[in-house]
């Protein structure tokens, strides 16, 4: 099994919406190369022809009643919110300029 | 009355019931003797006074107007912080959530409040329930009753340390990977994970979906069957809630009597790695569960050997996706949004800042583990790992009742020895970890000190999903026998805090 690079944990990093410091960096690197290198133990089932099991339970779409229920407030549920206006959650620009 | 704090929670309801104590007066015992302790213990990350009172006060008035109160009315308890508790903070031990005040009730929560149980704050846990010492925790450390130089175990820590340290005789926490029972097992307490699906997710913070399980956390296996009963039961704001009658857990905590039960004691749970005060003790428990008339036989799940890689790749991918909501636009934490960022670089500016490092290896290792080119080998292998746990739990299953091992290799470690050496870390759950990736359900409860340290020591033991009870029965007559031979429970020889 291949360990994993500096640059592997930064790309997944930045795909996990993660701004690593530098030294952080290092450490993490050392740390799941490690890490992966243990759990990679797991692959020697890969070939076995066994069924993946996903969830403890055999649940599929649950459903219910689509009936109109109480439900928290414009306020409520913006209490929480970073910024919020006109009833809305206020978000930085999602779009560039361009 | 005195000691109100060293009622079981049995024992607190049948004194209100009887109006031998009011529900304000018990309360108040344990507000106050959070500040005496906690300070030392930090087991609570925060306590509801004004709240804990005024349900305290409720249970009264309702005994004064005659009304029938349940079994656990005015019995206070401590809540894990990763339950939302409407308009009291939740943080799930995270920076990210500082200051965040839910508008909602988990189930659980409404649950407790519906059965008159008195909330007395929010527990201190590793952050987002990843750990096994609440060192990961954004506000502190919490320290074990038994020695505050050692950890409490987590991720449930604060649970666990607030039952040991007589600040509630009840807790609630979650077990993902062992986080109710480790916790249990090292400070001396109860702890019981109940089969996957009985206990509504509806409001806990999620950290791994398919693994995540609420459950209860005592002094005594009684105290934790009543918890059981009040908070477990199909839930339709949970799909993946069973629907199907909780079984009766009371009433087995109560029968007292293995005699013809069939145990298996797990033959991978053993050897290197495993302390031998620890062992010592497990083993004793075996020699007593034979004398109080059960069959024990040894029983082989070989796969259990792969349940600790499995479940390090299946629980830090599940994180790695529901830990995606954490970003900075709805609730919580946002920083850097000085008006010439972008959304996205907000988002990780504020996961950057917001999550523990714990939290960012895990999601790091989640994405990893998801990406394509490394899917099948890890993730996919992982998911057939889980497949052949459960077949070696059925194929046990077939010959005996409930399995036994320890709850964990080796008793409280010192905090800050394995803080930052993630692997030695995650040893601490190897025993726990394949029942929750079967789903079934366990317990740990106290059998000893080992004697190298006198340390608490847990016994864990395990039952097929949806036979809860055997748990309680097989517990509940260990802890009888136990106690007499020692003349009295096991935290009574815990050092005065």
């Amino acid at each position: 099994m291949p360990g994993i690079t500096r640059e592997e944990v930064a790309h997944l990093a930045r795909l996990s919406r993660l701004e690593l410091q530098a030294e952080e960096l290092d450490h993490f690197a050392e740390q799941l190369d490690v890490i992966i290198g243990a759990v990679a133990r797991v692959s020697e089932v890969a070939g076995l022809d066994v069924p993946p099991t996903s969830h403890p339970l055999p649940l599929t779409n649950v459903m219910r009643a689509d009936e109109v229920r109480p439900s928290l407030t414009p306020e409520q549920a913006l209490s929480g919110a970073p910024a919020a206006e006109e009833q809305r959650f206020r978000v930085p620009q999602i779009l560039g300029e361009d | 009355m005195t000691d109100l704090i060293k009622y079981t929670a049995a024992d607190t309801a049948a004194a209100i019931a009887s109006g031998q104590v009011s529900a304000v007066e018990v309360a108040q015992a344990h507000l106050d003797r959070i500040d005496a302790v906690d300070k030392k213990v930090n087991a609570f990350l925060h306590v509801d006074t004004e709240g804990a009172l005024a349900a305290a006060r409720a249970v009264d008035d309702r005994r004064a107007k005659g009304e029938e109160l349940g079994p656990l009315a005015g019995v206070p308890l401590a809540l894990k912080d990763v339950f939302t508790t409407k308009g009291v903070p939740t943080t799930c031990g995270s920076k990210i959530l500082e200051g965040w005040i839910p508008p909602y009730d988990a189930t659980l929560t409404s649950r407790l409040k519906d059965a008159g149980v008195v909330i007395l704050g929010k527990t201190n846990m590793d952050e987002f329930a990843m750990g096994s010492s609440t060192e990961n925790s954004a506000y502190g450390p919490t320290g074990n009753p038994w020695d505050l130089s050692r950890i409490p175990g987590g991720s449930g820590g604060g649970s666990a340390a607030a039952l040991a340290a007589y600040e509630a005789p009840l807790a609630i926490g979650t077990d993902t990977g062992g986080s109710i029972r480790q916790p249990g097992a090292v400070t001396g307490t109860v702890g019981v994970k109940p089969t996957y699906g009985s206990v509504s997710r509806y409001g806990l913070v999620a950290f791994s979906s398919s693994l995540d399980q609420g459950g209860p956390c005592a002094r005594t296996v009684l105290d934790a069957a009543l918890l059981h009963e009040a908070i477990a039961g199909h839930d339709p704001l949970d799909s993946t809630s069973i629907d199907a009658p909780v079984p009766a857990v009371v009433a087995a905590a109560k029968l007292r009597d293995v005699r013809g039960m069939r145990i298996g004691v797990v033959k991978e749970f053993a050897g290197e790695g495993y302390q031998a005060g620890v062992m010592q003790r497990f083993n004793e428990s075996v020699e007593l569960l034979r004398e109080l008339g059960a069959e024990v036989v040894e029983v082989s799940c070989p796969s259990f050997t792969l349940a600790l890689p499995a479940y390090y790749l299946i629980a830090p991918s599940e994180a790695s996706s529901n830990l995606a909501r954490f970003d900075a636009m709805r609730y919580g934490l946002r920083v850097g949004d000085d008006g010439t960022r972008s959304a996205e670089d907000v988002t990780a500016l504020t996961r950057e800042a917001g999550f523990g490092p714990e939290v960012k290896r895990r999601i790091i290792l989640g994405t990893y583990a998801l990406s394509s080119g490394y899917y099948d080998a890890y993730y996919g292998s992982a998911q057939k790992v889980r497949t052949l746990i459960s077949r070696d739990f059925d194929a046990a299953f077939a010959g005996v009742d409930v399995l036994i091992s320890p709850t964990t290799p080796t008793t409280a470690f010192p905090i800050g020895e394995r803080a930052d050496d993630p692997m030695a870390m995650y040893l601490a759950d190897l025993c726990t970890i394949p029942s929750n990736l079967a789903g079934n359900a366990a317990m740990s409860l106290p059998c000893g000190l080992a004697p190298e340290d006198n340390l608490p020591v847990g016994l864990q033991i395990i039952a097929p999903a949806m036979a809860d009870d055997r748990l309680y029965r097989v517990g509940g007559a260990v802890e009888a026998a136990l106690n007499d031979k020692w003349g009295h429970p096991l935290l009574e020889e815990a050092p005065a805090l």
